[in-house]
């Protein structure tokens, strides 16, 4: 109990340091913006940043409210990743399993993974058009690799001691891979997880500023076509937030999930 | 090659006593495909019911390599191992394994760990849950049941893994090493509770340690593996044992001289 009370201290201490320093890097834009050491034009007050926020929550951007650009967004981004994930988890995992399996798709995933995502979104626009199909084909193919990669590598890590000792107690194929492969490496997978999401909602934003008609990212992009720094501060806090918010819940399930990882 | 083939506390009467073979392995011999050297060589061992085995020898001897054979985790290069007359060359349920590390599944709490083997074998629930309960007495952890393996101490980990080979109820138990990495205290007391657990089962026991007083204490019968290749040397029935296969006399005036004899075997390899 004593050392425990004692983490959770020296976690709140941290979490202190963390907003202070955010704190502080607020007054410092504070006090660069109200003696315009910067062009207004590049760098808005915070409190103008606050009311425009106040004003798009209200009006919307563009003939659609602020809640539907981010919700165009997390569609797409949604969409995209549940298509990775149902896609991308099985083949790992069979992959993990048979090597002849996974000589079959290596090279093709191997290739395709290290290139910068819209090197090959001009293709998908050309294919599926500028509406939804192609972006969510472009975050679907930029989410599946770091996923199946993660499948892949933790089936092919799991402890031979622990298939042996489940298939001496009894285990027959199917229940091995039920009851010890699959929970073994629910863990990985959830990592694989979180690692797509980021790379996926980095390309969304890219996508949207390429092509598109609504969405948080195209909603930056127009702005800064007009000189609204102020939104597009607006918009580039969101997405932050909206990103921060995401990692903390998949963390916060994988600390009460997988309490038992690395022990 | 020190060693006289003459055992020097031989014992018909209790040699004799009539015992059901559980495990026979025929003539196995072993090798990696990565190595010159077999590991084993020609091996004929037969386990019987109710014998406690404890195995000996000197490091990279291929005691592992028996023992993993024995469990169907590995398969012979030449000759078979059989349970009751039966061939086998996979892991079977009726074969349980304690491993030197307690490989008990991280993320099921104890119970679950426990229960694992009758949850495979299709028990109900409550026949689960009974048996689950009976077995956490048995290793005195009943109120660890809902607890994850990373939250127990080794000791405790070491009698949950037991307890998880027990309840699956195996004819044979194979053990590799399963107190090495315990303080002496906990060890001394890990082997009062297996000795208990052992009277109590009547199951078969294949024990590796490189323990000599270890062997002396839990074995009706010793077995000491020579390298290079792996083999049996000496093949004996503890004579600590002959009274009472469940206590030990370490006053024996036998045990000095029993003692040193072992140490001397292991040496000499
Ligand atoms: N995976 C492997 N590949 C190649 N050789 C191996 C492998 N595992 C073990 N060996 C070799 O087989 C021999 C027997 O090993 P084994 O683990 O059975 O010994 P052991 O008697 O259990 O030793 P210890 O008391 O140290 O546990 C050793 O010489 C070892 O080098
Ligand atoms: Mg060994």
């Amino acid at each position: 109990m004593e050392k425990l009370s004692f983490e959770i201290s020296k976690e709140v201490k941290f979490r202190g340091i963390s907003i202070v320093s955010v704190v502080v890097l607020v007054i410092i834009w504070a006090i660069v913006t109200h003696f315009e050491w910067v062009d207004p034009y590049f760098i808005p007050k915070p409190l103008e940043v606050w009311s425009s926020f106040v004003v798009l929550l209200s009006e919307g951007y563009k003939g659609a409210s602020l809640f539907t650009h981010i919700a165009n967004s997390m569609y797409r981004l949604f969409t995209a990743l549940f298509l990775a994930f149902i896609t991308a988890v099985p083949l790992g995992l069979l992959c993990g399993y048979s090597k002849y399996i996974r000589a079959i798709f290596d090279p093709i995933i191997e290739f395709y993974r290290p290139l910068p995502p819209l090197a090959y979104y001009a293709l998908l626009v050309l294919w599926l058009g500028i509406e939804n199909e192609s972006k969510i084909a472009l975050l679907f193919l930029s989410g599946f690799a770091p996923l199946f990669i993660a499948t892949a590598a933790a089936v092919e890590k799991l402890p031979a001691d622990r298939m042996n000792a489940s298939l001496s107690l009894g285990a027959t194929k199917r229940q091995l891979f039920q009851y010890i492969i699959l929970p073994s490496c629910y863990p990985d997978i959830l990592t694989g997880l979180r690692t797509s999401i980021g790379v996926t909602y980095a390309t969304l934003v890219a996508a949207e500023m390429v092509a598109a008609t609504n969405g948080i990212g195209w909603m930056v992009l127009d702005a800064s076509r007009y000189l609204r720094s102020d939104i597009v501060f607006v918009g580039i806090i969101l997405m932050g937030i909206i990103a921060i918010g995401l990692d903390s819940l998949l963390r916060f399930y994988q600390a009460r999930r997988f309490s038992w990882v690395g022990k | 090659m020190a060693i006289t083939n003459r055992v020097p506390f031989e014992d018909k009467d209790f040699e004799q006593e009539q015992k059901r073979k559980i495990i026979e392995v025929k003539n196995i011999s072993f090798q990696y495909s990565s190595q010159q050297q077999a590991v084993l060589q020609n091996i004929d061992l037969h386990l019987h019911s109710n014998e406690f085995v404890c195995v000996l020898g000197p490091s990279g001897c291929g005691k592992s390599s028996l023992l993993n054979i024995i469990a169907g985790f590995q398969k012979p290069t030449t000759g078979e191992v059989q349970i009751e007359g039966k061939h086998y060359s996979k892991p079977i349920s009726e074969i349980g394994v304690v491993f030197q590390h307690h490989n008990l599944f991280p993320w099921m709490k104890i119970k679950e760990n426990v229960g694992f083997g009758l949850k495979m074998k299709g028990h109900s629930k409550e026949e689960i849950e009974k048996q689950v309960h009976h077995f956490l007495q048995l290793v005195q952890l009943e109120s660890a049941g809902d607890l994850l393996p990373h939250q127990l101490s080794g000791g405790m980990k070491q009698r949950a893994a037991i307890a998880r080979t027990l309840a699956a109820d195996p004819k044979a138990i194979l053990m590799d090493e399963p107190f090495s990495s315990l303080d002496a205290l906990t060890k001394e007391n890990m082997q009062h509770h297996l000795l208990l657990l052992w009277s109590e089962t009547k199951k078969t026991i294949f024990f590796i340690t490189h323990d000599v007083d270890e062997a002396l204490r839990l074995g009706t019968r010793i077995l000491v593996m020579q390298p290079n290749p792996g083999k049996i040397a000496i093949d004996m029935a503890n004579p600590l044992k002959r009274n009472n296969p469940a206590a030990v006399d370490f006053h024996h005036k036998e045990f000095q001289e029993l003692r040193s004899y072992l140490i001397g075997a292991i040496k000499t390899s």
